[in-house]
């Protein structure tokens, strides 16, 4: 009943509005007074050091957190659930305890796509992710970098109109870099609209068509990729380029959260 | 010490050939207490993973009647049982007392707490892990709860056989409620209790026997899923 079939793909979800959103936790603002609208299309690249906000921001899209002031809006939504028109792929890959198709197959049973369709949307899935060898593996044996794509075959198989991508690469080697990049790049070109965050200078030169850079919880500036890399307007988002911002200060607090980042 | 050693004879000889009287024992505790922990089981599953991820009210009251009769000896329980299902009692007018089925009620208030709890944790700790990407995957709190159910399968089969090692292994319970009648409501532990005591040996011996087969059985099956479990599922 929740197909993401069930509509076409050109009645989109999008835009996606952020109206002055701020967001608190522990009595502290961590995304401040943001505003701005995602449009279909680009493919975009959410920028900026450790700690910036950058995982939070993408919860907020996503509706896993709900802001502490402002709105989100979903303009082409028209009543819809936007819901079932996402998927997101964490930092962490979860892997639930089963076998590597299993976990695929859940999401769409999830999402109401009857078990005969199911069938072939994992096996394509796991084709297109170059699992399919592991299809009956258990997923949580699975090197980190499998893990990965397997998230991204699971979040693909739902084809979403809107996909986010939470430091897709972060952990991950040169070799299994590549292959992600190479999997978000044909998602990309199958009509999801890709939003993803990184801390990768060369990764966000590589797949943005539309570059945020986001400050300590600010959003500086927004605009297309090439503009970005060739001159950011912004002090902080030149510092930045320059790899100077990498680190926020200690006095910021939280320091575990940046090792875990690094 | 020849006390000793015929008596093992004879009670090696009883297990052997499935003396009847020992077999109608055995027979009787395992399905007493079978029946206890599959009870305990419907009970304590749902109520161990409605604690661990819902805010409901009453909560605070079960948690704390959960870990009060997880400390109770069993016989207090089966102390407990009894008044509420002797003829004055409550429940009295059931007629339920020194039946298997009191026997298996008394087990069930033994059990279900550590079956609820031990739930409790695998579904919470799941939980943590798995809450944002269910969420995100669009599932309500009753798909959560089955996916964590199925996938915490190995952890609570684990916590099935702890709650069957303490209802087969107790003895004050099922003493109590049950009364220890020949071919009625007689168990192994309370068999042993009470041949000991008369100087049969040999029987007391030969349930022993099977006690402890059963017992390493069980450890034995929980050991092996817990392997299980990691090599399928790293943990
Ligand atoms: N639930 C929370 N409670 C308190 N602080 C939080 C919470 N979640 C994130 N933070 C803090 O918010 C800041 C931004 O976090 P995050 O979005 O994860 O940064 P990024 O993804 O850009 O590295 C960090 O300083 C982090 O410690
Ligand atoms: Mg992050």
């Amino acid at each position: 009943m929740n197909s993401p079939s069930a509509f076409p793909a050109s009645t989109s979800i999008l835009p996606l509005e952020f109206y002055r959103v701020s967001f608190e936790a522990g009595g502290k603002r961590l995304i401040k007074d943001l505003s701005c609208i995602f449009a279909a299309g680009p493919s975009t690249v959410i920028l900026g050091p450790n700690g910036a906000g950058k995982s939070l921001l993408l919860r907020l899209c996503h509706g896993l957190l709900k802001p502490s002031a402002g709105q989100i809006i979903w303009h082409g939504a028209e009543g819809r659930d936007p819901s079932v028109h996402q998927a997101m792929v964490f930092q962490r890959p979860v892997m639930l305890r089963r076998s590597v198709a299993a976990n695929v197959d859940y999401a769409l049973a999830l999402r109401g796509v009857p078990r005969r369709q199911r069938r072939d949307l994992v096996a394509e899935s796991l084709k297109e992710t170059g699992l399919a060898r592991l299809a009956r593996h258990p997923a949580r044996v699975l090197s980190f970098g499998e893990q990965q794509r397997l998230a991204l075959a699971r979040a693909w198989a739902l084809m979403p109109q809107v996909l986010f991508l939470d430091e897709p690469t972060a952990n991950l080697d040169p070799a299994a870099t590549h292959t992600v990049e190479h999997v978000i790049a044909a998602i990309h070109a199958a009509g999801t609209q890709v939003i993803m965050t990184t801390h990768d200078l060369a990764q966000a030169r590589r797949l943005a068509d539309e570059i945020l850079f986001l400050h300590r919880g600010r959003l500086l500036e927004k605009g297309p990729a090439d503009a970005f890399f060739a001159g950011p307007r912004n002090d902080l988002a030149r510092a930045f380029l320059r790899g100077e911002l990498l680190w926020r200060r200690p006095r910021d607090g939280n320091s575990d959260q940046e090792t875990q980042n690094a | 010490m020849t006390d000793f050693g015929s008596a093992l004879g004879a009670a090696l000889s009883l297990v052997v050939r499935l003396d009847p009287d020992l077999a109608e024992i055995v027979l009787l505790s395992l399905r007493v207490s079978v029946g206890a922990v599959l009870l305990a089981t419907l009970i304590g599953m749902p109520l161990g993973a409605a604690v661990a991820l819902f805010r409901f009210p009453g909560r605070t009251v079960i948690v704390v009647m959960l870990n009060a009769l997880m400390g109770l000896p069993p016989v207090v329980v089966g102390l407990i049982v009894y008044l509420l299902l002797s003829r004055a009692g409550p429940l009295g007018v059931f007629g339920l007392l020194f039946t298997p089925a009191a026997m298996i009620i008394a087990q069930v208030v033994l059990v279900t707490p550590i079956i609820a709890a031990l739930t409790r944790q695998v579904v919470e700790d799941l939980w943590t892990e798995y809450e944002e990407q269910l969420r995100s995957l669009g599932a309500g709190p009753g798909r959560a709860l089955t996916a964590l159910l199925w996938d915490g399968r190995f952890t609570l089969m684990t916590a099935v056989l702890a709650g069957f090692g303490r209802a087969s292994a107790e003895v004050g319970a099922v003493m109590i409620v049950g009364g220890n009648i020949d071919h009625v409501t007689r168990v192994m532990t309370t068999a042993i209790a009470l041949e000991v005591s008369k100087g049969d040996l040999a029987l007391a011996l030969g349930l022993g026997i099977i006690l402890i087969v059963l017992s390493t059985g069980v450890n034995g099956a929980a050991f092996a899923l817990k392997e299980a479990a990691q090599r399928r599922h790293a943990g």
